[in-house]
């Protein structure tokens, strides 16, 4: 009984070390594409431009997506004191993972796609996600038990979850006949669910965002408080209904262009928010300056104002003509997945992994910063290719795209290199948190449980002192 | 907050949003194009050769090569057929059939039918929204 047990325990290592070694390969993959962009049709017969892309984004949403499930799995297990009891469910999980994964990249290598941007691979081989995802939230339920009382976190990490399979569902509404006749309807509901399952994957890390900071510092007591649910009430509402903002220019219903800008507008709220809260914010995450994770955390905050500054700019439709279609475009999916998504799960997984040894360890000062620079010459690049990519539409349609493609090199350039020393600056922070995850694994495997063994005292009175907090 | 709050907002953000999607799902856009039998093949094969990774429609897609909404207008049946049947410095050829290259034609036919892709169609407002003439 006690050695299942302890299998058990792996299961958010597991998830960890996958999406570490999947956020690897999307890197070397998004090496080659970049080449590819300053060396436009190199390996267009061995590897082409259509293989490559969706191999760099499938891995890498996959990197976002496992270890935001590794972590918010491991946080709920260790806010609720127990081992993971769901031997059976979490290895089907954890298979059926490996299968979907590994079959995409396959799919992808042999040229055989048939899905939507994004999710490339063929449909067939969204079944094993979707029966994964169910059983991810079968296991996080189990942890929560029930939702009284529940501080914002645990409300972030269900409705994530449980939004992902609606999300998800809904992007393959395309298979059936009447969706897929139509395709501006089409083309509208594709986005509509793109725009919403990032939403997701954002509730789950944002959760453990907030619980990382009640974890090392027990005076947090935000998580609780009614700002913080009507923070997470404005997420959620701009998650249902702020999409549109993809499909300005799509000739749709007017009102889906009208709902989606007054929504957009309220993150506005949000900016305000962060702006108010900017010096207790930084205070705040001085405290955790002993920890390694904590140089990550405090980098997501100025990632988080800049991308929601692009974010608001580009959701004004009077601005949005100039930028879609553009790299601006990229510049802020790729400000947001690295600067936002992938800081946090790195401050997450520093903390997870590392353990008790977390504060004996040196910091890696060096490839830190190499990775912040590198990914702000990286995202002003590619902003830059967008103005001039947005000029060409509006002042220059005349010129080939050909032509104006070779006028944005210079970019691509400075875009490849940044990109290339921001690998370096990624590799060299993902690196020994892979091998340390191995020794991690191991330790797991010899101790009855999955937390207790590295937690700090303090924080073992977690549940019942929020219990009785909550009860007064 | 109380939990009876939360239960209020939380339900009523979620029948909004169910409404908001079940009207959206039966309301296909003014301008739809129903696809037909080659369009749609035409539709198939866009996905199965991956076209969207490096081109646009609606400026939603790749941005290695052109937007195609709107391409059929500017270039011959034999000029995008030749596209089509060979590739280019950086497009592979995608060793199309006859038939194959035919429905992508009538699909981007359809494209085309549905709008414009050009942004110079729309006119800024006051408040920050756009209009088309």
């Amino acid at each position: 009984m006690e050695t299942s047990k302890q299998t058990d325990s792996l299961l958010p290592v597991r998830l960890m070390q996958t999406a570490m070694i999947l956020l690897i390969t999307g890197l070397l993959f998004g090496f080659v594409g970049s080449l590819q962009y300053v060396l436009p049709g190199w390996l267009k017969n061995q590897l082409s431009f259509e293989r490559v892309r969706p191999m760099h984004v499938s891995s890498v949403l996959f990197w976002i997506i496992l270890a935001a499930m590794g972590t918010t799995l491991y946080y709920a297990g260790e806010r609720s004191g127990s081992s993971f009891k769901v031997r059976l469910a979490g290895k089907i999980m954890q298979a059926l993972l490996l299968v979907s994964v590994a079959g995409i990249l396959l799919s992808y290598l042999t040229g055989n796609f048939g899905g939507r941007e994004y999710w490339e691979y063929p449909p067939l081989l969204s079944i094993p996600i979707a029966l994964a995802w169910v059983l991810f939230v079968w296991i996080f339920i189990k942890h929560i038990r029930n939702l009284r009382q529940q501080p914002v976190y645990v409300w972030m990490w269900l409705t994530g979850a449980l939004f992902f399979l609606v999300t998800f569902s809904e992007s393959y509404l395309y298979l059936i006949p009447y969706f897929r006749e139509r395709v501006l309807l089409d083309m509208s509901i594709q986005w509509k669910s793109n725009g919403s399952i990032v939403g997701c994957w954002n509730l789950l890390i944002y959760g453990c965002s907030f619980y990382y900071m009640e974890k090392h510092d027990p005076s947090h007591t935000y998580s609780r408080s009614w700002l913080a649910f009507a923070m997470y009430f404005l997420g959620l509402f701009n998650l249902m209904f702020n999409w549109g903002h993809h499909i300005y220019t799509l000739p749709t219903h007017t009102y889906v262009r009208l709902i989606s800008y007054a929504v957009s507008m309220t993150e506005l709220i949000i900016l305000a928010r962060i702006i108010h809260g900017w010096k207790k914010s930084m205070q705040s995450s001085k405290l955790f300056v002993s920890l390694p994770g904590y140089r990550f955390m405090l980098a997501s905050e100025y990632w988080i104002l800049l991308n929601l500054l692009l974010a608001i700019a580009m959701s004004v439709p009077a601005i949005n003509i100039y930028t879609h279609g553009t790299h601006i475009t990229v510049a802020h999916a790729m400000g947001s997945t690295i600067g936002i998504n992938s800081m946090l799960l790195l401050a997450f997984l520093h903390d997870i992994i590392w353990g008790k040894e977390r504060k004996n360890r040196p910091w890696p000062v060096k490839s830190f910063w190499l990775l912040q620079v590198s990914l702000l010459v990286f995202w002003l690049a590619l902003i830059a290719a967008g103005i001039r990519k947005g000029y060409w539409q509006f002042h220059e349609p005349q010129i080939p795209f050909q032509k104006m493609m070779l006028g944005l090199r210079p970019y691509f350039i400075v875009f490849m290199l940044s990109g290339c020393t921001l690998i370096i600056g990624l590799m060299a922070s993902v690196w020994p948190l892979l091998i340390r995850s191995v020794k991690r694994a191991r330790e797991i495997k010899n101790k009855s449980s999955l937390y207790v063994e590295h937690l700090p005292d303090e924080y073992h009175p977690i549940v019942p002192v929020r219990r009785d907090v909550a009860g007064k | 907050m109380p939990d009876r709050f939360k239960w209020t907002i939380f339900m009523t953000l979620l029948l909004s949003f169910s409404l908001y999607s079940a009207h959206l799902y039966i309301t296909p856009p003014p301008n739809e194009q129903e696809l037909d039998g080659v369009a749609l093949q035409g539709k198939n094969i866009w996905q199965k050769k991956n076209c969207q990774s490096c081109h646009q429609f609606y400026g939603l897609g790749g941005y290695l090569g052109p937007d195609l909404t709107n391409t059929v207008r500017r270039r011959t049946p034999e000029q995008t057929r030749a596209f089509l049947k060979h590739g280019t410095d950086i497009m592979p050829d995608f060793r199309l059939t006859e038939d194959e290259i035919q429905a992508v034609q009538a699909f981007l036919q359809a494209m085309d039918a549905s709008g414009t892709a050009d942004p110079n169609r729309f006119n800024p407002t006051w408040y920050g929204n756009i209009k088309t003439d």
